[in-house]
């Protein structure tokens, strides 16, 4: 396939935008809240070409400030977890994400919505970062080059988690496109103005894509820099309490592109990172 | 003639406990005092009985600040002398154990000296609380840690306010010393924020074992930033925070506040200024701990105070 192909895509009426999936990642929680306020004063406007629902993943847990509350949910969205036996004890967070599987979803079904944007923070200077299981999800690709046009001065990565539809785990797999917005640094149960702002600016430039995107724009193709996970790297442990007995190095501890190369150097031979051309141009299909 | 040429004579310091995971979630006190647990070599002084201690073990196997309620605010004398029983909040449990164990509070057996390590996530740096202007010996000792650790900064927050003061788990001792040290999220451990508040104890003993010794330390003067005022995040009807602390703000803690300048940033952006009489000096900006206290920062003022000089009794 060549750059300049001109690939047609289905439109994209339906967006979900979610934040608090983990309670204690603040940008999220608070930038929900205030879309939330904005939503209903705009019912009353013209109709959109893009219709966005507004998402509070996990209110419990945020109500409390922590991640979760019996179980990380963004680990409860398997085909597995969301079809299983149900049962009265099952922990919340399976039961959210049931709920929101029907919100949502179904995953895998023709009713789920067209893109989700899981909002998350991290502890660690990543930046701003997207995290696909898809390295050829040229909707995803694309909103990304947009954001690293329209946002030069935040540093942006692409994220690519190599695991397949079927053993996909997190909230941003039940819609038919997804990824999850993870900007760092922020420490747990803190929200900093800058990296609020700034993910704020990356909900706003998102959707604007979107709407230009169902309004029949064409998007030159082009390259993209992919990091693919290639393994987790544990703390060294104590073997019979397996509390940590070393920290990150200082010198690993700033510098992000050094983390990726560092974690690749100790496990694999090559690097990690690849170029990936967008291999279209994109608009929506003529349906 | 001035009373700072008396040397005042204080008891030795014999006995020292060093706290960590008074909040369950600030690592590099648990981390430390684990590792001192194991092997105290590092901490073992001549003269001194040093102890490190995990205050809050169930928070700390959590991985949370607390279980029921904050460890740091139980030692009031209402729990103290509550009669103990298995109903009793666990860190109000707690509080009772040590200051069983290390008190009890006010009382001639009270432990000498008590370190208690804490983190924050604001960007304190290194920094010593003081709970009285007018204990000498934390005043000398504090002191001699600036100066060892100079160039490097360590800075002593003074909390002595009738209001905003609240009862600590260090408070048991005779000599009760703060230590906070950030920027650090939450459950994560950063080496160098670690390794500093490992090189402040260091000093802090070497200062114990000398001053046991019988060495005397001459009048001094210490800077102090003493609490003034908590101030909240602005918030809505229904108690629910609309704006964050200002970019300008963020990270500058220790730094000149001047009245009109930035201080929060509503969520669409519009900014509030600091409407204070003075210029103050914020501290603890952002910590994440603070959200459900009810602060987003306090305010301080710099005060010089005068430490006479010091010798064993």
């Amino acid at each position: 396939m060549e750059v300049d192909e001109l690939m047609c895509l289905p439109r994209l009426p339906r967006v979900a935008v979610c934040g608090g999936t983990h309670g204690n990642e603040l940008s999220g929680v608070y930038l929900v809240r205030e879309l939330l306020k904005v939503e209903k004063k705009a019912v009353e406007e013209e109709e959109e070409p893009v219709s966005v629902m507004i998402v509070l993943s996990n209110p419990r847990a945020t109500q409390q400030c922590h991640r979760y509350v019996d179980t990380d949910l963004n680990r409860c969205f398997t085909h597995a977890t969301l079809n299983g036996p149900i049962s009265d004890t099952d922990p919340y967070e399976i039961i959210r994400s049931r709920e929101l599987n029907a919100l949502l979803g179904p995953k895998g079904s023709r009713q789920a919505v067209d893109l989700v944007c899981d909002l998350h923070n991290t502890t660690a200077n990543m930046g701003m970062c997207f995290i696909t299981y898809s390295d050829c999800d040229w909707i995803c690709l694309h909103i990304f080059r947009h954001l690293q046009k329209e946002i030069p001065d935040i540093p942006m990565r692409f994220i690519h988690f190599d695991v397949s539809n079927k053993e996909s785990y997190s909230l941003d797999s039940v819609g038919k496109h997804g990824f999850a917005m993870e900007i760092g640094p922020q420490p747990h149960g803190v929200v900093r103005s800058n990296i609020y702002t700034a993910m704020k600016g990356g909900v706003q430039h998102m959707l604007d894509w979107v709407r230009l995107f169902n309004s029949g724009a064409i998007f030159r193709g082009g390259f993209v820099d992919v990091f693919t996970m290639v393994k987790h790297i544990d703390y060294p442990r104590d073997s019979v309490t397996h509390n940590i007995t070393a920290a990150i190095h200082p010198h690993l501890q700033v510098r992000p592109e050094m983390y990726f190369y560092l974690q690749c150097l100790k496990t694999e031979p090559s690097l990690t990172q690849e170029t990936l051309k967008i291999n279209c141009n994109l608009t929506t299909s003529c349906i | 003639m001035s009373s700072y040429n008396n040397t005042a004579r204080l008891t030795e310091a014999r006995r020292v406990a060093i706290f960590g995971g008074t909040h369950g979630n600030e690592m590099s006190g648990v981390t430390l005092v684990n590792l001192w647990m194991k092997n105290s070599d590092e901490i073992q002084r001549k003269g001194v009985e040093a102890k490190p201690f995990i205050t809050n073990p169930k928070a700390v196997e959590k991985c949370t600040r607390y279980v029921d309620t904050d460890l740091n605010r139980a030692f009031t004398p209402e729990n103290l002398s509550a009669p103990a029983g298995d109903e009793l909040p666990y860190e109000v449990q707690r509080a009772q154990e040590i200051n069983k164990e290390f008190g009890p509070k006010g009382s001639p057996e009270a432990y000498d000296v008590i370190f208690d390590l804490h983190n924050t996530t604001s960007n304190m740096g290194c920094t010593l609380i003081l709970e009285s202007s007018k204990d000498l010996f934390n005043l000398q000792m504090m002191n001699y840690i600036k100066k060892a650790i100079a160039p490097a900064s360590c800075l002593v927050l003074l909390n002595e306010h009738p209001l905003l003061k609240y009862s600590t788990s260090r408070s048991v001792a005779k000599h009760p010393v703060g230590l906070e040290v950030g920027p650090q999220p939450q459950g994560v451990l950063r080496s160098n924020i670690f390794e500093a508040m490992r090189v402040i104890l260091k000093h802090a003993l070497d200062f114990i074992e000398l001053f046991n010794e019988g060495m005397e330390f001459p009048s001094c003067t210490v800077e102090v930033f003493r609490v003034s005022e908590r101030i909240d995040y602005p918030r809505d009807a229904n108690g629910n925070i609309i704006a964050m602390v200002h970019p300008n703000l963020q990270d500058c803690d220790w730094e000149p506040l001047n009245p009109g300048d930035p201080m929060f940033q509503t969520f669409d952006g519009k900014t509030i200024h600091y409407q204070g009489s003075g210029t103050v000096y914020p501290t603890f900006i952002n910590e994440a701990a603070y959200y459900e206290k009810q602060q987003a920062f306090v305010t301080t003022r710099r005060e010089t105070l005068v430490a006479s000089a010091i010798r064993k009794a």
